[in-house]
């Protein structure tokens, strides 16, 4: 759409669009002020340089009403450019259900990527056009940041909890995608690239990697293997919470607070349960802080929210 | 010469002339002198690591090993906030001046201004000790865990020197605050103080107010590494967005410590050469006190993207329009003083009108950024890097070197040479221009900060961007000549040579060690100039041709 302007970066996305109509605005009253500002002062550098004719008789004195007026117009121009520019963030941040959920772990230095169908790749991330992409982020080590240039998205992942973003991308292409927080030595080669396919492309490339487990049935495997089924499985005589149909739910916990059990609620009460312990049970669930990584936190949280899906259609 | 001495009192430079007078003086104006040669020393160093950066990035793979690159935008960063741009203006010009704007003999508290001067070095002592080991690799930021967990870095140290450097800081700042309220001479009302007075006023409460967080922040950072306290660790309960809450607390009123100062003294400069009084003295101070005071509710606009609630996004993005306002207003302001004026371009002119076109060009971009769907594309990009830049360098430096340049003959009796002086003013317009701007089209094209290496596209913007860097060096450079040309041949300077109105300029180029022979009483506000006559009327109340 913006794609004739000099020295603009390619747009791929939905996002794009919207962040550039905001963006050329912004460009646009920002060289409206300077070229103001720059054409006052060169008029008057000319006009009244020291010697000229102009007459400086009249010297402006009493100066509060044009002030006044000025801060009120800024202002208004200002919380125009506000409200808009907020307008965006909440949509951008607020991510939709996914057609399609990527787990990444970041790690010093490169970015891991999971696929549903239990694809990986490192580096690289392969997406169809015309769906909804959510990415599910974690950090291994220390803060790092997710950027798509080509889409205008941008998250920070930082360690202790799950982040996500979402996307809809509408031109196939390679595009590039980086981590922008400082990360450490290898900082600059935290980069991939992610690459946009027709959904019939996709289709082929999943396939050619070899299906192996779903993230899903790698996650059930783990909820076996951790001991997590012994009270949370379908014939468990242990009074715990039910996981089917919990994602995506409002939960009420002990403390009387309510939370979406989105990602990060997941990973929370996996890792620290009696902090998250839910109303009408007992603290008794061990805390597996530190005994679980973030791939297989990944996996967890697939196979959790695959239950959410699978009781859904039982009823 | 026991005659000689009789008839013409002593300057303040030439009053006494040992070592131990310099090392022990009580004088704010040598005392000034003294933070200008350690924060130039600073600066060159700063600007060093600038230079190979520089150099660096002109290639994409580079002439650096990865680590060194890290090593030198940390130290860049570092040195150029805390060992030059902060005391900057404060302690250089604002020492020398206060006293002798508001009609002072000195600051309120002679010896902990000394002290200031000797805590500062020895800050500087702990983080030349941090580079020469081997220097710190986590930014300038300190992002944790990254600097208490993983950096191998000399992290401890580097946070030492920023804790004692900041006891500099407040013990400045509340000096400055003391001097302002109590000792302006009889008829200097706060109606009638220069506006660089009201600007140094200005940031030093917002000296006072917000160091002391850095020491607590810096301190937890250090204890945090050494012992592992766990406050911003996520496997131990602590939460590393806590350290950036903390540190922006005080990091993002510390970008308004070092703008203030400058927006100050940039007025006096317009309104002396334009030859007319500031067109609104009071909106001025104003918006001064009002950036100071919402400078402290901004801090979270650098974490757009860092994982803080929308909420808490939209209200701070909303705090960030709203201090943005008071700027616009000055530059308005600025501008329009120079309506009917009568103007000269001198070489501090020509640094102040730099600063008001770069201040703009910074500002507008900073609004971008203020704006929360912009913000996420170009955050921590080279768009943020350029932005930062054109405020802290742009605008700050320029005015530094105007001041500098206006004051020369007041702090030396000296003149500098014009038109070296002039060139320079044009050079370093020019220079840095072309190294920053080229840093707003990489940042849009998605070019990150902190980058050793990048695709090979991108090389010509870079190229452009260190072509820039070296003009800038050149110009940044030259002063160190002809201005240590001056002080042995320059022209003998007047006490008033620039006709201006403050009360400075009412004792002899350089001042006597007491600065004035009787204590002047102020009967009219700064900046009495007539374009129309071209008379102006300093303000103890004499009119002059």
């Amino acid at each position: 759409m913006y794609q004739w302007l000099p020295f603009w970066p390619p747009i791929s996305s939905k996002q794009g669009i919207v962040v550039d109509d905001l963006v050329i605005a912004e460009v646009v009253v920002s060289t409206l002020i300077v070229l103001t500002v720059f054409g006052m002062m060169v008029t008057f550098c000319v006009r009244y340089r020291r010697g000229s004719q102009a007459s400086r008789a009249h010297l402006m004195r009493k100066t509060w009403r044009i002030e006044i007026g000025w801060t009120v117009a800024t202002l208004i121009a200002f919380l125009a450019l506000f409200a808009w520019g907020a307008d965006i963030y909440a949509w951008l941040f607020r991510s939709p259900p996914g057609d399609i959920e990527i787990y990444i772990v970041g790690k010093q230095w490169m970015w891991k990527v999971q696929h549903p169908g239990g694809q990986r790749e490192i580096n690289a991330l392969h997406v169809p056009t015309g769906k909804t992409i959510r990415l599910v982020f974690a950090s291994q080590d220390v803060v790092h940041s997710f950027f798509i240039p080509a889409f205008r998205i941008k998250h920070d992942v930082v360690p202790g909890t799950n982040e996500t973003l979402w996307f809809k991308a509408d031109q196939p292409g390679v595009y590039r995608f980086e981590c922008t927080q400082y990360c450490g030595d290898q900082h600059a080669t935290m980069t991939g690239e992610v690459t946009v396919m027709t959904p019939s492309d996709y289709e082929h490339w999943l396939t050619d990697q070899g299906v192996g487990q779903s993230l899903a049935e790698q996650g059930e495997s783990l909820f076996r293997q951790y001991g997590c089924s012994g009270c949370h499985g379908p014939n468990s005589t242990v009074h715990a919470p039910s996981l089917n149909g919990l994602y995506g739910g409002l939960v009420h916990l002990q403390d009387g607070s309510v939370r979406r059990a989105d990602e990060a609620y997941l990973r929370d009460c996996i890792l620290e349960p009696r902090t998250f312990t839910v109303a009408g049970y007992p603290p008794v669930m061990p805390n597996f802080s530190g005994q679980i990584g973030e791939d297989d936190l990944m996996k967890l949280i697939a196979y959790i929210q695959s239950l959410a899906h699978r009781s859904a259609s039982w009823r | 010469m026991a005659m000689i001495a009789a008839e013409a009192e002593p300057t303040y430079l030439d009053n006494e002339n040992t070592i131990a007078s310099w090392l022990l003086t009580k004088d704010h104006k040598r005392i000034a002198l003294m933070f200008l040669a350690s924060i130039t020393a600073f600066f060159f160093v700063g600007g060093f690591a600038a230079t190979l950066i520089r150099l660096h990035l002109a290639t994409p793979n580079g002439l650096l090993q990865p680590s060194m690159y890290n090593r030198m935008f940390t130290m860049h960063g570092v040195i150029m906030v805390w060992f030059f741009l902060i005391p900057s203006i404060p302690t250089t010009l604002g020492n020398f001046l206060i006293p002798l704007m508001i009609g002072a003999h000195d600051l309120a508290f002679p010896r902990i201004n000394l002290m200031s001067w000797y805590v500062f070095n020895l800050s500087g002592l702990v983080l030349l000790y941090a580079l020469i080991m081997g220097g710190v690799d986590t930014g300038w930021t300190f992002y944790t865990p990254y600097s208490t967990s993983f950096s191998n870095g000399y992290v401890f140290a580097a946070a030492l020197a920023v804790f004692v450097n900041g006891f500099s800081s407040i013990m400045t700042g509340l000096n400055f605050v003391v001097t302002i309220h109590r000792l302006r001479a009889p008829g200097m009302t706060w109606d009638r103080l220069p506006l660089f007075i009201w600007g140094i006023y200005s940031v030093s409460i917002v000296m006072l107010l917000a160091t002391p967080v850095l020491a607590m922040d810096t301190l937890l950072l250090a204890v945090e590494r050494f012992v592992g306290t766990g406050m911003f660790d996520p496997l131990r309960g602590g939460d590393p967005l806590l350290w950036q809450h903390m540190f922006w607390f005080y990091s993002h009123p510390a970008v308004y410590i070092m703008i203030l100062p400058a927006m100050g003294l940039v007025s006096e400069l317009i309104a002396c050469y334009a030859r007319r009084p500031i067109f609104g003295y009071s909106g001025m101070t104003i918006a001064m006190m009002a950036i100071a005071i919402l400078s402290f509710f901004v801090w979270a606009h650098h974490m757009f993207v860092a994982g803080i609630s929308i909420y808490s996004a939209i209200l701070f993005s909303l705090t960030t329009f709203f201090v943005a306002v008071p700027s616009a207003i000055k530059v308005f302001n600025w501008t329009v003083s120079l309506h009917k004026g009568a103007i000269i371009f001198d070489a501090p002119m020509l640094y102040a009108l730099g600063f008001v076109l770069l201040f703009t060009i910074g500002g507008v971009t900073g609004l971008m950024l203020a704006t929360l769907g912009v913000d996420v594309p170009v955050h921590d990009t080279y768009f943020v890097i350029a932005h930062f830049h054109y405020i802290m360098v742009g605008a700050t430096v320029s005015a530094f070197f105007g001041g500098v340049h206006f004051w020369w003959p007041k702090m030396t009796g000296r003149h500098y040479p014009e038109a070296w002086a002039r060139f320079a003013a044009i050079l370093a317009f020019a220079g840095f221009n072309l190294t920053f701007f080229p840093q707003y089209i990489l940042g849009n094209l998605g070019m990150p900060r902190r980058y050793y290496t990048y695709p090979a596209e991108w090389q010509s913007w870079n190229l452009l961007s260190s072509a820039g860097a070296s003009i800038l060096a050149v110009a940044y450079a030259l002063p160190l000549f002809y201005l240590g040309w001056s002080l042995f041949y320059g022209k003998r300077a007047d006490p008033n040579p620039w006709r201006a109105t403050g009360l400075e300029w009412l004792t002899p180029s350089p001042p006597p060690k007491d600065n004035f022979e009787h204590t002047p009483t102020v009967l009219i506000g700064p900046y009495s100039y007539d374009p129309e006559s071209d008379r102006y009327t300093t303000q103890d109340g004499v009119s002059h041709a």
